[in-house]
């Protein structure tokens, strides 16, 4: 058995370690660590309660626009009120904006070009993926990011600027959009169809929307030319489906919320398939493995302070909990919860999630996003307010449970005579990326890595970093 | 080629995320037009564990010339000045400690975003992780390099404030660095470069109409000058917001919220940041280089002057009274 010390690793956002112990080239067991701390929960703690506003988005600035909705849900849900009903749908248009950016700039940027590593030169796809994917060089992200950077030009007409805008507020967003407005919106939106389905999918959208099965999936794979159907081709070269298996169950908190529910569901899909509804006061913090002082489950009562020199501590990052036991949250948990059929049969099939499935339900989302916020263009009543006004109460206690890009982000807030008493935030890389527990519980990357095989390139290998990114940690995120 | 290093310490990534935003294919293309080579970055870079800590290593050792170090994010000193709330993952050392070794290596050494530069919002009270800038604590000379650090071009460190910073402003930084026509002349008193500090974030908001004749908002939403009422700052932050515009053609009042003058020290200190503190209903924080006493005179002047259509703009979130001769209900 020998014990390595993997990291940084970069193409991912923030500080990531990971410790191995491999025998006989395949991973017995992983830690995870999460190697930053900065203290938002304290920075936040005796300040007004509408100040969440600005602290709160800096915890990231690839999801700012998460963290923005997940604090004015929660102070929204202290008082009680509720945004205009326009407020709701130019915060979706936006959130769907950065998680459409976040998505296509893991694959283009972070995710891909470990494909264009070294170690696959022999593959007959090598080639291809070096031109297209090589980082820094390939022709794929010169294709892309002048495309994100058209796309978050939604950020400049609904929410000012990005990262980290005031713009959403409990009451909805603080600009009205104007008819002029919202045909620049579907103008931006219907350019990033055209890049969909020329460079990533190489069909029509509307091809993409309706695929439910796995041999669906494989047709399609077989006969479009696209960025997408390339990855399939890998991975059915490399056997991504049943690499990195997730060890279920699958939560989200539902996204894309107005006064009447959500557009994705919230609840647990087993690894099986099977659904059940969200018992929120299941869910707990543990935090035997990190570097804090003992505190209460419960996030609405919890504490975070920090103690460097804790026995047996490994992380910076707290351990979620649903139930007791460890979920995976994301992109694949969030359509597997809403039921999509091809991303519940992909599920299904292999009885877990993968590194395929976790890409493919990014890719599915994006296009469904697409779709939705062109509908959301035109559901907005341009005549009618966009943000609603009413004071927060003195002494209350709500949450705000959303979901970023990455999966469920929720921010537990209390009010003591108008200042922040309590302010707990669970991330959603700090599901995936948990540490271990008090029964020694691991989380849900740690048991994606045990039992893959290195193939004696230890640290080195691409199988390692596959699995790894394909979860697209943030590690700012994750312990804040 | 000129080799540019990028490390990330405590941040949000948004400094990153922010210049992506930047070359018409791509960041790292404007970077190669300039004749800049990204020697590494956390997000962009293919080399991963020991491959990246070997590039770091070959800079340390001075194998690898170092033109530009970019630092994006506060240095954080805690616990107890140790550095381990910021460890490089897989090298076992501090941030504080690589960030020490390196900075005196670089020709140029450039904080981007106010983090980097004041220590930003991590630095907020009760400060739990002790962040820094480099060469500022807040508005204090010193930071995590000390006062007399010059980077070896004799430069001290460029302060590419801004939480984030415009996607303009790091870029143009790194470029005009690089074609060598920059000097401290060219930076103001907090180390910030003139070409974007040298307006205030107020210059060209389309709200200036309002703030002539004091036509306020009263809620968000509303189309008047965010000061008097909505904490608008931006009449003491410095920054081109207004006229070069983000995204695509907003900003923060564009977008219907006020300016937290995120481009200076100690801007998170502020509490209540969307309401104006006043005494005796005068704003407390005037614009920067205006008198007490001409404010007050100016102020009572034009709000008595302010022609119907602005007033009544001022508190709509639309414009319900169009332009027209006159200004004054017939
Ligand atoms: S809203 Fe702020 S930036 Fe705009 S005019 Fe008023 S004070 Fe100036
Ligand atoms: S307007 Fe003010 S808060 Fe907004 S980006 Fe500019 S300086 Fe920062």
């Amino acid at each position: 058995m020998t014990r390595v010390i993997a990291g940084p690793f970069n193409r991912v956002e923030g500080d990531l370690e990971v410790a191995l112990d491999i025998q006989d080239g395949v991973i017995a067991r992983a830690e995870v660590t999460t190697t930053l701390y900065r203290g938002f929960e304290q920075l936040l703690s005796g300040r007004p309660g509408l100040d969440a506003l600005v602290i709160a988005p800096r915890i990231c600035g690839i999801c700012s626009v998460s963290q923005s909705i997940a604090a004015a849900a929660a102070l929204r849900n202290l008082a009680g009120g509720l945004a205009a009903p326009n407020g709701y749908v130019a915060a979706n248009i936006a959130h769907a904006a950065e998680n459409i950016a976040d998505h296509l700039t893991h694959f283009y940027l972070f995710f891909m070009p470990d494909f264009a590593r070294a170690e696959y030169a022999r593959r007959s796809w090598f080639e291809q993926a070096a031109t297209r994917f090589k980082a820094v060089s390939g022709s794929g992200s010169a294709a892309f990011l002048p495309r994100r950077r058209r796309l978050l030009e939604v950020m400049g007409i609904i929410a000012g600027k990005w990262p980290h805008s005031l713009a959403f507020q409990p009451g909805g967003t603080t600009r009205a959009i104007d008819v002029g407005e919202r045909v620049q919106l579907a103008a931006i939106l219907g350019e990033l169809q055209v890049f969909l389905e020329e460079t990533v999918f190489g069909v029509s959208l509307d091809e993409i929307l309706a695929m439910e099965t796995p041999a669906e999936l494989s047709s399609y794979a077989e006969r479009a030319r696209g960025d997408f159907p390339f990855f399939l081709t890998i991975a059915a070269d490399l056997g991504l489906e049943s690499m990195g298996r997730g060890p279920g169950p699958l939560l989200s908190f539902g996204a894309y919320h107005d006064a009447n529910g959500s557009f994705f569901e919230r609840g647990v899909a087993s690894a099986g398939g099977a659904l059940a509804p969200l018992d929120v006061a299941a869910i707990s913090e543990d935090a035997t493995c990190a570097w804090f002082a003992p505190t209460s489950a419960d996030p609405a009562l919890a504490e975070t302070l920090p103690e460097a020199e804790k026995e047996n501590a490994y992380s910076w990052a707290k351990a979620p909990r649903l139930s007791g036991r460890p979920a995976e949250v994301g992109a694949a948990a969030r359509l597997a919860v809403s039921g999509h059929p091809l991303v519940a049969a992909l599920i299904a099939e292999g009885g877990a999630t993968s590194v395929r499935t976790r890409i493919v339900a990014r890719l599915l989302e994006a296009a469904i996003l697409v779709h939705a916020s062109q509908g959301w263009c035109r559901q907005l009543r341009l005549k009618e307010e966009f943000c609603a006004h009413f004071a927060l109460p003195d002494d209350a206690a709500a949450a705000g449970l959303v979901e970023a890009a990455r999966g469920a982000l929720g921010h537990w807030v209390g009010l003591s005579e108008g200042r922040i008493s309590h302010y707990q935030i669970i991330a959603p890389t700090t599901w995936n990326f948990s540490p271990r527990d008090a029964a020694g519980v691991p989380g849900p990357l740690e048991s994606a890595l045990s039992g893959l095989d290195t193939g004696g390139l230890g640290a080195k290998s691409a199988a390692l970093q596959h699995v790894i990114r394909s979860f697209d940690p943030c590690m700012v995120c994750t312990a804040h | 080629m000129t080799n540019l290093l990028w490390l990330q310490a405590g941040s949000c990534g948004g400094c990153t995320m922010s210049v992506l935003d930047h070359g018409a294919r791509g960041w790292v293309r404007e970077l190669q037009n300039f004749g800049i080579n990204l020697l590494w970055h956390p997000s962009l870079s293919e080399e991963s564990g020991e491959e990246a800590i070997a590039i770091l290593d070959d800079v340390a050792a001075g194998r690898t010339p170092l033109d530009f170090l970019c630092i994006e994010g506060s240095i954080l000193r805690g616990p107890n000045g140790t550095g381990l709330y910021n460890r490089l993952a897989g090298t076992g050392r501090t941030m504080l400690s690589w960030v020490r070794e390196l900075a005196p290596l670089a020709d140029h050494c450039i904080a981007v975003g106010t983090c980097a530069a004041y220590g930003g919002v991590h630095a907020a009270q009760p400060d739990p992780a002790e962040a820094s800038g480099l060469q500022y604590e807040g508005s204090i000379l010193g930071g995590v390099l000390g006062p007399d650090f010059r980077a070896r071009s004799g430069l001290p460190v460029i302060n590419v404030a801004g939480c984030a910073p415009h996607p303009g402003w790091i870029m143009e930084t790194l470029a005009a660095l690089q074609m060598g026509d920059f000097d401290e002349s060219d930076l103001d008193r907090l180390g910030r470069p003139k070409f974007f500090a040298k307006t205030l974030a107020h210059h060209g908001c389309e709200r200036n109409e309002y703030y002539e004749f004091k036509a306020s908002a009263e809620k968000l939403s509303d189309l008047g000058c965010l000061m008097e009422h909505l904490g608008c700052k931006a009449t003491q932050a410095v920054g081109d917001c207004n006229q070069r515009s983000w995204n695509g053609g907003g900003s923060c009042t564009h977008g219907g919220f006020s300016c937290v003058a995120c481009t200076s020290p100690a801007f998170e200190q502020t509490e209540d940041f969307l309401k104006t503190p006043k005494v005796g209903g005068i704003p407390v924080g005037l614009p920067l280089d205006m008198p007490k006493a001409w404010f007050v005179a100016l102020a009572a002047l034009s709000k008595s002057a302010t022609p119907d259509r602005v007033r009544q703009n001022a508190t709509s979130d639309r414009v319900v009274r169009d332009p027209r001769r006159g200004g004054h209900d017939e």
